[in-house]
């Protein structure tokens, strides 16, 4: 886990917010201590993602939020080329990448994946999380993303 | 075939059908509400009925053209049914059906229309990110690292099962040489004179790999509409009714897990439907003469293909082939009129129309003695749906 500065996509990308209702709050507000935090059942300790308001393993209202090591496998990836977004201009070709956590009941996350986005990849390689900062500005307030990187030699 | 009577199986037919001109995206001349009017009423043209007989609507995607609207334009005497299907893409064109068509046997409605308009010049475009600030819930863990657009959606499923299964580049180009094969055809096809070779394919940009350009739907103007009545009153009617063995929708184990978290990640999620289709039309993949399914992306149209149990997954580069996938002798004719890739994207109507074509024996490339003609709708959304047509019933 790494602290960076500089992001990996222009700015003039949407910024995220939990939904009104609040669901994944403990998530964006995880992050921006640089802490992975997702959801688990405290009854049956079932690993949720997305978080929703009931666990689907055993029905209970009583959800949890846990943190987990920020590390994890490549599950699968696709290389942008065309910019659906103004922002996206700037910066093509970029990874997205789809990481499996096993340290979390294998939910999965959704992120870019830093470097040379030209690089050959490979499913099933390590890789660790990289918090990326931002500072927001005018009605956004500043946030984090959660970036990934391969682990070396992995 | 289930042996109770809990199926629509013979009961209704597909009586007429039509489309308005199909344009690109945003040169329709008319708005979106004239040209669904448009194709309603040539549908009913088409079945040889008056308007004023339509009693319900059923249409899918969100369609902008609701019903009361319509019927009201239209001077409707009364409005029986107003049904809408649940959930984005095409996944509901079939379901569409599949609700019209219950509702007709259940008597709620005798003449219903299943219909479909777009005009994205007049409301916006499917294949852009949105221009919001801030992306909340579900989108905040996709749209703030470029995953916005429906191709980027579905791109790392299908590279996912390409991985699994060791799919080829190839079996993806090959769904896309037919489709704009069969658009040659069809002067109604948007790509009607454009043909694509395996070389413009393969120097096509990438949009996002796994997907070219080619293998990505196109954006269209128009509208289209189906007329669906009792098998009983369609034998009356001026058409061939095509007949419906069958139509199913519904989503598999937890598909709309958000942040890409469905479990089974790698499908088209027609696991469960499909099974549920053929058991309810009487039919085993062998039977179907000629195949619709749905293109938002070819990797989609292959995943689907393999879930409705044509081919063995890890067998897929050996089916798709241009070969095996033309018509009139292709082991499998797939999208005959050109669909989503090269007719147009009526978001799959035009598919389910070309379903009933081939019944009729009018496609532009007819399937020899089409019998059993069935349609695949929306790939990797949720949810999603299939029909049967038939020209006989058995």
């Amino acid at each position: 886990m790494t602290d960076e500065t500089s992001s990996y996509l222009p700015a003039g990308l949407p910024a995220p917010a939990a939904n009104v209702d609040g669901l994944e709050s403990p998530f964006w507000e995880g992050t921006r201590r640089h802490e992975l935090v997702v959801q688990r059942c405290n009854d049956c300790e079932t690993y949720q993602w997305g978080p929703e308001w009931i666990c689907h393993h055993c029905r209970s209202f009583d959800l949890g939020w846990t943190e987990v090591p920020p590390r994890g496998v490549l599950y699968s990836w696709e290389r942008v080329w065309y910019p659906v977004h103004p922002a996206l201009q700037a910066k093509l070709p970029y990874m997205v990448v789809l990481v499996e956590l096993p340290d979390a009941g294998n939910i999965r996350m959704v992120g870019n994946l830093v470097g040379d986005a030209e690089a050959e990849v490979e499913i099933g390689a390590a890789v660790e999380a990289v918090f990326e900062d931002h500072e927001g500005g005018g009605d956004v307030e500043p946030y984090t993303l959660v970036q990934w990187r391969v682990v070396e030699g992995s | 075939m289930a042996t109770d009577e809990r199926t629509i199986r013979g009961k209704v037919a597909i009586a007429g059908l039509a489309e308005t001109t199909y344009y690109k995206r945003g040169q329709a001349t008319d708005p979106e509400f004239k040209m669904a009017l448009q194709a309603i009423i040539a549908a009913a043209g088409d079945a040889g009925i008056d308007v004023t007989e339509i009693d319900g609507f059923a249409s899918y995607s969100n369609d902008r053209n609701d019903p009361v609207r319509l019927a009201t334009a239209l001077g409707l005497p009364q409005l029986k049914l107003s049904n809408m299907f649940w959930g984005g893409g095409g996944g509901g064109g079939s379901g569409a059906v599949a609700n019209a068509a219950a509702a007709i046997v259940a008597g709620y409605a005798d003449t219903v229309v299943v219909y479909r308009s777009l005009a994205q010049g007049q409301f916006g475009r499917f294949g852009q990110g949105s221009g919001a600030n801030v992306a909340r819930g579900a989108g905040a863990f996709t749209s703030p690292y470029g995953l916005m657009s429906p191709a980027q959606s579905f791109a790392m499923r299908v590279r996912r099962f390409m991985h699994d299964h060791g799919t080829e580049q190839a079996a993806l180009r090959a769904i896309s040489l037919a489709s704009y094969q069969h658009a040659q055809h069809n002067p109604r096809a948007v790509m009607h004179g454009r043909e694509l070779t395996e070389e413009i394919y393969d120097n096509s940009r990438w949009i996002v790999e796994p997907f070219h350009l080619f293998d990505c739907c196109m954006e269209n103007d128009g509208a289209a509409a189906v007329i669906l009545t009792s098998a009983e009153r369609a034998r009356d009617l001026k058409q061939t009714p095509a007949y419906v063995l069958a139509a199913m929708q519904g989503s598999d184990y937890r598909q709309g897990a958000t942040a890409h978290n469905a479990p089974d990640y790698a499908t088209s999620n027609f696991k469960t439907v499909a099974p549920r289709l053929y058991e309810h039309a009487g039919i085993t993949p062998g039977d179907v003469d000629v195949l619709q399914s749905y293109e938002n992306f070819t990797g989609g149209v292959l995943m689907s293909i393999v879930e409705h149990g044509f081919c063995e997954p890890d067998e897929a580069n050996e089916l798709f082939t241009l070969e095996h996938l033309s018509a009139p002798d292709g082991k499998l004719p797939l999208n005959t009129s050109g669909g989503n890739l090269a007719e147009c994207y009526m978001h799959g109507l035009e598919l389910i129309i070309e379903a009933a074509r081939q019944v009729r024996g009018e496609s532009t490339s007819q399937v020899h003695d089409a019998n059993i003609s069935m349609v695949g709708s929306g790939p990797m959304v949720q949810p999603v749906s299939d029909l049967v047509l038939a020209r006989d019933l058995g």
